[in-house]
């Protein structure tokens, strides 16, 4: 971190002192690009195999959103990480889900969190989350040249909506379009099976514990048909991230909490792989 | 051709502390005072939206006597320095020493250089795991940094009520005893008239509460803060847990109802 730069000795640089922005972002692409995940040169070709982040499930219920990841990172054909996390807090009342390339995403998520809670400080007052949603879609826009090289990020964000009491879910593609998704939504590699589980399991005005149990149960089919995505691992005692997020606002599952979910889900299927009812 | 007067540098930098000390003098009282279970910000201000006291960082508090724009950018320069920090490094690596350092140089350097020294007075407190490792710096206009210990007071009656700390603060103070303390030496005149009242709707109260995670800066308003400073009321120190109702986590009021549940879309 460069402090020194400009005016007296010793003095915070005048980026510091600039007003009218508060956006955390706008004011490190002035004073230290290089800290932005967007502005690095990139390598003419080459691919790399680097971790991948795979499944994200989000859905709404009666008072708000569940949000919820398998752990597993990916790399060609072996798995690189067994319990990473790729479900994070945005804030106190929204989260970030990640798939794609899985160093630049945590980074983007990193960048993101300070963000929103540089605005909040700066301006005194939560952002929208629409306005969040649509941060996180000029991060997302900037990323396009690394996302043409391979790199890309794809998110997910949901939240609970303070004015009408809801909870809403945003998806975005590579080039930042950010487009707002109804009931329920699901991105990353097994994210066609988990969409195909929802569809099926998901209910209007469905109570939390149930909107648990379906994003659950979701990744568990994506982990049936996706390789790159984790299952259950009884084992290991890994089990997914799963964040609630509603009028009080953002909190993680506990691990006991989730291990009762999970084993009730694989007794269940126990004779009945494909989940039939 | 005329020529410039001379000026002795002596005497230049005497005029401009005079200049920047009678503008901090023409604004209203801060206190900063230790209580056991963090550190507290009393400063009187009827506005609910222009801040004297604010969040920095996790375990770091901003307050300011003197000119609002002035101290408002540098507030907006800490928490830019924080954030960077703090992103760059790591969340533990943000600290009221370097951040009291960068004001200090920055102070400094306005009050030598440019056409008019800053009329403020600043507080950078941190709060430890301890009441021992609590830290609190005091910036003036020329750049002075002061390490103090337990309490300061800034702005127009300054002065006057570090005596009445120094008389009545003692370490290990309840917060309602010490917000208590706090207003009873505001609401004084320092012009030596009769005491003032001062509503808790005139006052702006924060604290930074050693015993919160992650983010400790918390401000006080409504039937809470009526209660910390009513004698007759017992309570004498925060919650544990954050307003149950929506809306920003950094508030507490005291209000126990719990928010409205929506009613589901379609069923």
């Amino acid at each position: 971190m460069n402090l020194r730069s400009g005016g007296g000795e010793g003095r915070l640089p005048a980026a510091f002192m600039t007003t009218g922005s508060s956006s955390f972002t706008e004011f490190i692409g002035v004073h230290s690009p290089e800290l932005l995940p967007s502005r690095r040169p990139l390598p003419l070709s080459g691919t790399f195999d680097l971790p991948h982040g795979t499944t994200i499930v989000a859905l709404t219920y009666g008072g708000g959103i569940v949000m919820a990841g398998d752990r597993r990172a990916t790399m060609g054909n072996l798995i690189a990480n067994r319990d990473m996390e790729k479900v994070f807090a945005a804030d106190q009342y929204s989260a970030v889900g990640i798939a794609g390339t899985a160093g630049l995403a945590i980074e983007i998520v990193k960048l993101f969190q300070v963000e929103l809670e540089h605005y909040e400080k700066i301006e005194g007052t939560l952002l929208s989350l629409e306005g969040k949603a649509n941060r996180l879609a000029t991060m997302i826009r900037s990323n396009l040249a690394m996302a043409m090289q391979g790199l890309s990020v794809v998110p997910m964000f949901a939240g609970f909506d303070l004015p009408s009491m809801t909870g809403r879910i945003f998806s975005y593609d590579v080039s930042g379009g950010c487009y707002e998704e109804h009931d329920h939504h699901s991105v990353g590699s097994g994210s066609l099976f988990a969409r195909g589980a929802m569809k099926k399991l998901w209910h209007p005005g469905m109570d939390s514990p149930a909107a648990i149990r379906v994003a659950v149960e979701a990744l568990y089919d994506a982990a049936d048909d996706d390789s790159a995505t984790g299952g259950p691992d009884l084992s290991r005692r890994i089990w997914p991230t799963l964040a609630v997020v509603d009028a009080e606002g953002l909190r993680f599952l506990d691990d006991d909490s989730l291990a009762a979910v999970v084993e009730q889900i694989v007794a269940d299927r126990r004779g009945n792989p494909g989940g039939a009812r | 051709m005329t020529m410039p007067f001379y000026v002795s540098p002596e005497q230049l930098m005497k005029d401009r502390a005079d200049y920047a000390r009678k503008g901090i003098a023409r604004g209203r009282s801060v206190v900063v005072l230790g209580y056991d279970r963090g550190i507290a910000f009393v400063a009187e201000n009827p506005s609910r939206a222009l801040h004297k006291v604010s969040e920095i960082y996790d375990r770091i508090a901003f307050a300011a006597a003197g000119k609002y724009n002035e101290f408002e950018n540098l507030r907006v320069a800490g928490v830019r320095y924080a954030d960077l920090r703090g992103y760059s490094y790591d969340r533990s690596d943000v600290t009221a020493r370097g951040l009291a350092n960068a004001y200090a140089q920055t102070l400094g350097t306005v009050f030598t250089q440019e056409s008019k020294p800053y009329e403020v007075e600043i507080v950078v407190a941190e709060v430890g795991q301890s009441a021992e490792q609590d830290q609190i710096y005091r910036l003036t206009y020329d750049g002075s940094v002061a390490d103090e210990q337990g309490f300061i007071a800034m702005g127009g009656a300054g002065e006057q009520i570090t005596t009445g700390l120094q008389e009545r603060w003692t370490p290990g103070m309840s917060l309602g005893n010490a917000l208590g303390l706090a207003v009873d030496l505001l609401r004084q005149d320092p012009a030596g008239g009769p005491e003032r009242t001062l509503a808790p709707t005139q006052l702006e109260v924060a604290v930074l509460d050693r015993a919160r995670p992650r983010r400790t800066f918390r401000r006080l308003v409504g039937p809470l803060l009526d209660a910390l400073l009513s004698s007759a009321d017992s309570t004498m120190d925060l919650p544990a847990d954050d307003d149950p109702a929506p809306g920003r986590h950094d508030t507490l009021t005291g209000k126990s109802k719990p928010p409205q549940r929506p009613k589901p879309d379609r069923s």
